[in-house]
């Protein structure tokens, strides 16, 4: 690529997660040219959220593709497309608008590998934003991950830092399923160091990301940042030694990290930005139930989005995540203190 | 095409028809005596827009097909024991049995699948374009769909897309006029209905569905305007489907006159008179074509009834690409 499309890919390695995954567009475009990126605003315009910068003036106007808002034809042809031998990364902006391209993505694209007993693949990512903040309202703000996780035939990827991303994006490129790939847009600045070079991250590969003995607290994406937070004042106020474990994946999901992480502390809470009812929260704890019951010292306890539109006040707003604190007291009930 | 018309290409166009023809007789055989375990939709009556539509297509371009879609995987060349196998449940189908009638994809003819979605497939043939393009591959792809879908709205973005980007996508709309069991134009605003194709500059025209040779006509020039890269165009064929929405519909909410004029003008009856008057076969030719072709899809439908189901390790296989 020629030096100057890659400027806003800091030198010093410690960069955000948004721009570690251009940096994964950069280099799976550059290394197959099947891979093509299509999706409103993503070329000229270097996307929304400058989520992708730079891609259209080195990749040109046939591979990085700005569409119309017709988020439902977008996403069906690139499926035709992937079924026709290209690679395409879609995107749809906001996680919300995932209800319109439903047909296409349940219907079509997760069932083809199977209706056509392998004769067909559908290699393609699609990229979206979601979860809660910056007073978006109710239709630009939800975390529908679980609709999608529910559904065979496709893989859910949601990374929740910098070098995760980069090397989740990577292997989702390369995978010949349909991977839908959510980004909390709350994380997308988030820094970290992230190495040069080919790191991929296969799929269904859960990630410790703190080590603890006494109780675990299942997070994905943003809810990671919260668990590791509530971890550290567990251990400081409440000398409570917390695991945190990172699903990074929920389709498929890597269930042998979950029951050995329980195997170990006897002692699970499971939290999420998404919904309560019928979520993933509620999946993973019915999972360590039914796998590792004999372990547990302790119910599985859950800290989820409550069942409710997100609201557009701030104050109302913040209500809806999952907070530090809520995290801390809900584990500390489990080790018998009274809230 | 008619003045040009040989012998060689007359008998191939003829002979597809009646295989389709024959084929979906079986069919609706094989549902009477409960072997055909869920729901089929006979393309008998239409034949003339899957064949002459697929004869002006090579074996690598794309089609995109829709639940009434037998005749379109005959026409493009799927093997008819594996089609038949498909639509009874057995293992040697296009999708192990798993799929059925209405999920039937063939990579080897270019074949996109049959589809249980009303518009659900008009993308995919528009994304497939899309691919061939980007690759500079010289393909068309050709989206099949009925009436119906003149109201949904993908076909609309498809349509945006296709035009804006000039894809090499032909739109065929096979008005047999009805849905389901609704008459198409007690519930479609917009006559004529080419203006959905027009509003978007897309070479928009209406043609009868009943003659081979207008379909292939049709067909030819704008697939090869799409070849020469000159963008889509959107063809609706009248025509008329003989056997209901699905086997079993005892198709009351049709008028009989209605049902004898259409059947007047049958596809088969037309190029077999055509074929007789430009001596390219004698009614004798025509009858032994239409005995062999017979046996063969009889002998077809023999071979894939004895044909083992799948097996429950069969059921997990290809929910996920390696």
């Amino acid at each position: 690529m020629p030096p100057d499309s890659s400027a806003n890919i800091q030198s010093d390695r410690n960069i955000t997660l948004k721009a570690a995954v251009l940096e994964a567009m950069f280099e799976e475009m550059k290394c197959d040219e099947n891979v093509v990126l299509i999706g409103e605003d993503v070329g000229a315009a270097g996307g929304v959220f400058k989520q992708t910068e730079g891609l259209f003036e080195t990749f040109g106007a046939d591979r990085v593709i700005d569409t119309p808002i017709s988020e439902s034809a977008i996403f069906g042809l690139s499926v035709g497309a992937a079924m026709a031998g290209s690679r395409p990364i879609v995107e749809v902006m906001f996680g919300d608008f995932l209800t319109l391209v439903m047909d296409q993505l349940v219907n079509q694209a997760a069932k083809v590998h199977y209706m056509s007993a392998g004769g067909f693949n559908v290699p393609l990512v699609l990229r979206t934003g979601i979860g809660i903040g910056g007073s978006l309202g109710p239709q630009h703000s939800q975390s529908l991950h679980s609709w999608l996780a529910h559904i065979p035939g496709l893989k859910v990827v949601m990374p929740s830092s910098a070098a995760d991303a980069k090397g989740l994006f990577k292997a989702a490129v390369r995978d010949n399923n349909p991977v839908i790939f959510m980004e909390d847009r709350m994380t997308y600045n988030l820094k970290e160091h992230v190495p040069t070079g080919e790191k991929i991250i296969p799929l269904a590969s859960a990630a410790v990301k703190r080590k603890g003995v006494e109780v675990t607290i299942f997070a994905i994406s943003r809810a990671v940042h919260t668990a590791l937070a509530a971890a550290e004042i567990l251990l400081e106020e409440k000398n409570i030694s917390t695991e945190v474990v990172d699903l990074r994946t929920l389709a498929p999901l890597d269930v042998e990290t979950i029951v050995s992480s329980v195997r170990k502390t006897g002692r699970a809470i499971v939290l999420d930005g998404g919904y309560k009812s019928f979520g993933i929260t509620g999946e993973i704890a019915a999972t360590i139930g039914e796998l590792v019951f004999d372990y547990l010292d302790a119910p599985v306890m859950r800290l989820a989005a409550p069942d409710i539109p997100v609201p557009y006040s701030p104050s109302l707003e913040s209500l809806m995540v999952p907070s530090v604190d809520q995290v801390v007291a809900k584990v500390s009930t489990m080790f018998g203190d009274s809230v | 095409m008619t003045a040009k018309l040989n012998r060689p290409q007359s008998i191939k166009l003829y002979k597809d028809m009646v295989t389709i023809r024959a084929f979906e007789e079986e069919v609706r055989k094989m549902f009477s005596a409960g072997l055909a375990p869920g729901l089929v939709h006979l393309y008998s009556g239409q034949e003339a827009v899957g064949v002459g539509t697929c004869a002006t297509l090579d074996k690598d371009d794309y089609i995109a097909s829709h639940h009434r879609g037998h005749g379109h995987c005959i026409a493009k060349g799927s093997d008819i024991t594996r089609l038949f196998a498909e639509i009874i449940g057995r293992r040697p189908g296009y999708s192990l049995g798993r799929g059925g009638s209405m999920h039937i994809h063939d990579p080897e003819t270019g074949n996109l699948g049959t589809n249980g979605i009303v518009g659900g497939s008009v993308p995919l043939a528009t994304g497939a374009a899309l691919s061939a393009k980007l690759r500079g591959t010289g393909q068309v792809a050709i989206s099949f769909f009925g009436d119906g879908v003149l109201n949904q709205g993908i076909l609309f973005e498809s349509l945006n897309m296709a035009a804006l980007w000039s894809l090499p996508v032909v739109f065929v709309c096979e008005n047999n006029g009805y849905g389901e069991f609704t008459e198409i134009d007690d519930v479609t605003a917009g006559r004529p209905y080419t203006k959905r194709g027009a509003a978007f500059d897309i070479p928009a025209d209406k043609y009868d569905g009943m003659d081979v040779l207008v379909v292939y006509d049709a067909v030819s020039k704008a697939v090869e305007r799409a070849r020469k890269g000159k963008g889509p165009s959107f063809l609706i064929f009248d025509t008329y489907r003989y056997s209901g929405h699905s086997v079993g519909d005892k198709q009351e909410y049709k008028d009989e006159k209605e049902r004898q004029l259409w059947e007047a003008r049958d596809p088969i009856q037309k190029m077999a008179k055509l074929m007789v008057k430009m001596k390219l076969a004698t009614k004798n030719d025509l009858k032994k074509m239409d005995e062999e072709i017979n046996s063969t899809v009889v002998a077809a439908a023999k071979v894939a009834k004895k044909m083992p189901v799948p097996g429950a390790d069969d059921l997990a296989r290809h929910v996920y690409a390696p």
